[in-house]
């Protein structure tokens, strides 16, 4: 695999007015609730590494209090943190004087906020150029590149608008368009669409997929919300009360939990709309004979199901650009739609 | 023999108080009324005094009395004011070339080049039709009734003054936002000035500056107007949402740039009505830095106090109200107008 784009090693934020010392209990193994009552610090992060990859989508799935807004903020340094490194294109960016951490922002990485965080006296063009107004650009220079991203994300002649004109999600499509107007190779997104209305937020995280086909920007993705991070994420990590207890490929995650709250957090899912064929399947390019048609790897459980009528007796070709890469029964596709149990078959590490 | 003689007797002080001879402290109103009485009086335990200076004194006249404390602090402050009028001489004349001629330009303009001009002034900053007739209806009813000087005099002081509170307030109120200690430092200056009675800043300012001097009245009613806007300022930017300040960061503005990019221009609905409270304040002092000479209505004002006129002093205060409401109305209507700007 590529280098990572963005490496986190040995993250950790601790909280309070001697964070160092703090440190020090932390890593002789102090727990969180004890470090608050003992020594009144709040453990933010700890010993998190994680590696995002150039193109992909990394979701940082979490409840609140989990830690993960704190940790996206690392990564344009908004928060420094206690001890350990982020390390982006190959430089740790916490030798990096002010000067070279505002090049940082404003070259390589791009941000989305929850509470869309326009400006509320420019207007949408403007917000929209806020990329290239703060590297000094005058109207005629930014007009038409933040035009361009603006019609990219569905705000055809809204230019003159004033954000508090716009609906939510449109705000936040201005967000995006700011996002994207700076030309950025990273794009960190905060929980970028919690604040939306469901049926907004399945367009946006539509509008999300199809950008990133086009643009395969590194995107880090914030959310509490897991069929958003599953819908989303090339790579998934879960945090919980500020470590994270699983990372890896959504699918693997959903197949293999490792921790009784993964567990717990993916029973309520819809599995046969999550789950793909390649996931189920079983990897051979022998052909059994008598298959009964032929799906491809990304197809969903319900769309297989869909096709088979429910006729749990077939199987089917799983084949990609016309080559079979398994073979896919149905008696497996009805299995994998029980919740696994993560006790069941031990704790099985992940990735 | 008073209440307190113990207390040097058990120390054994008695030696230094009889040593100073101790004649040389002038009586007091409670000594008068002691001799008169004449003798010792019963002392039940009700009666008991409060240790204080004056009681103690009682006790032990090389000790001082409380007088001493104001007329220390009096000495104290004779003892420096040389040396401080020489530096805030210097650096507060420009206060009163500005006033000089505020006040020159204000009344040599001609009355219907002025109303006018006002007039257009609130139509710009306002857009409303109906407060630039108010206000032209009002500057002419005052000039009808021969006030229209005096109005003009009290217009040009409160624009000079109102001027220098913003152009001090606001970075003053800036720096508070950014730091802290700053805060914690001026908030118990800035409740100091607003708390104290206005009359006791001229007190000081008689000392230090000639009475003639326009900057004598300039300073008072800078001091006591300059508080909304440092409060209001300071905590303007200290509103300003967090996310759109964690946006403005992580595109990489600059500390200059998020200052006058977001939050100046987010902070001023407050930075507006800390004006617009800073206005009206200096309208009230204006009244009463009258006694030491500021021109304009208040003058009348005293006028009507002093020889019992009382028409002059109703008329001219009514005038003054009337000029507090052309201010704060068309105040208000601009910051009306930055609001619905920024509407979240």
């Amino acid at each position: 695999m590529a280098d990572p784009k963005i490496s986190i090693r040995h993250l950790y934020k601790i909280f309070g007015a001697t964070p160092k010392r703090a440190l020090e209990h932390v890593k002789a193994g102090m727990g969180k609730s004890e470090l608050l009552e003992t020594h009144h610090h709040v453990l933010g992060l700890r010993d998190i590494n994680v590696d995002m990859q150039p193109g992909e989508i990394t979701v940082i799935m979490g409840l609140s209090g989990s830690g993960k807004s704190t940790l996206i903020r690392h990564l344009n340094r908004l928060i420094d943190p206690t001890d350990g490194e982020v390390i982006v294109n190959g430089e740790n960016i916490m030798d990096y004087s002010e000067a070279k951490l505002r090049r940082l922002r404003r070259e390589n990485m791009s941000m989305v906020f929850q509470k869309f965080a326009l400006l509320p006296h420019r207007t949408v063009l403007e917000n929209a150029a806020t990329p290239l107004i703060v590297e000094g650009a005058r109207p005629r220079d930014y007009e038409a590149e933040a035009t361009k991203w603006l019609d990219r994300v569905g705000l055809e002649g809204q230019g003159g608008q004033y954000p508090h004109q716009l609906s939510g999600g449109m705000q936040q499509r201005v967000g995006i368009a700011r996002a994207l107007t700076s030309n950025s190779d990273i794009m960190l997104m905060d929980e970028a669409f919690s604040a939306l209305d469901p049926l907004i937020r399945t367009d946006m995280q539509d509008l999300l997929i199809e950008l990133q086909r086009e643009l395969a920007k590194t995107i880090v993705f914030i959310t509490h919300d897991l069929d958003e991070a599953l819908k989303l994420a090339d790579h998934l990590v879960i945090l919980k009360d500020g470590e994270v207890i699983q990372q890896g490929e959504p699918q693997h995650i959903l197949m293999h939990p490792n921790d009784p709250y993964i567990v717990d957090f993916i029973s309520d899912i819809n599995r046969a709309r999550v789950l793909r064929a390649r996931t189920v399947m079983e990897k051979t390019s022998a052909d059994p004979g008598g298959l009964a048609g032929t799906v491809a790897p990304d197809a969903t459980l319900e769309s297989v199901i869909a096709k088979s009528q429910g006729d749990t007796t077939l199987s089917y070709r799983v084949a990609r650009d016309g080559e079979q890469v398994g073979v896919l029964s149905m008696r497996e596709v009805v299995k994998a739609l029980v919740p696994t149990d993560a006790a069941e078959g031990g704790l099985r590490r992940a990735s | 023999m008073a209440t307190y003689d113990w207390v040097f007797d058990t120390l054994g002080l008695r030696d230094w108080c009889e040593g100073a001879g101790g004649d040389a402290a002038p009586l007091s109103m409670a000594d008068l009324i002691g001799q008169s009485g004449g003798g010792t009086p019963d002392r039940s335990i009700w009666d008991l005094p409060f240790p204080s200076m004056d009681a103690l004194n009682d006790a032990c006249e090389a000790f001082p009395q409380s007088r001493e404390v104001t007329r220390g602090l009096e000495q104290g402050f004779l003892d420096v004011k040389d040396a401080l009028s020489y530096v805030l001489d210097p650096v507060t004349q420009p206060l009163s070339w500005a006033l000089e001629y505020a006040l020159l330009a204000f009344q040599a303009t001609p009355w219907w080049v002025m109303i006018p001009l006002l007039a257009i002034v609130i139509w710009f900053v306002s857009r409303s039709a109906g407060l630039v007739a108010f206000v032209a209806g009002s500057l002419a009813a005052l000039a009808f009734i021969d006030y229209y000087d005096y109005a003009m005099q009290t217009l040009a002081v409160i624009t000079v003054c109102a001027l220098i509170c913003v152009l001090l307030g606001v970075p003053i109120g800036i720096a508070m936002s950014r730091s802290d200690k700053l805060q914690n430092a001026m908030i118990p200056v800035l409740d100091m000035l607003q708390t104290l009675p206005p009359f006791v800043y001229l007190i000081p300012l008689i000392f230090l500056f000639s009475v003639t001097e326009p900057k004598l009245y300039g300073i008072a009613i800078i001091l006591y107007a300059i508080v909304p806007v440092v409060r209001l300022t300071n905590l303007g930017i200290r509103l300003v949402d967090k996310e759109v300040i964690e946006a403005a960061d992580a595109f990489g503005m600059t500390k200059r740039q998020k200052l006058y990019g977001v939050q100046i221009p987010l902070a001023l609905p407050n930075i507006m009505a800390g004006v617009n409270q800073t206005i009206m304040m200096s309208l009230a002092m204006v009244v009463i830095a009258s006694l030491v000479s500021a021109p304009g209505l208040g003058v009348l004002v005293l006028r009507g106090i002093r020889n019992l006129e009382l028409g002059v002093g109703l008329v001219s205060g009514l005038g003054i109200v009337l000029l507090a409401v052309i201010l704060d109305r068309s105040t208000k209507a601009a910051l009306a107008r930055v609001n619905a700007a920024q509407k979240h």
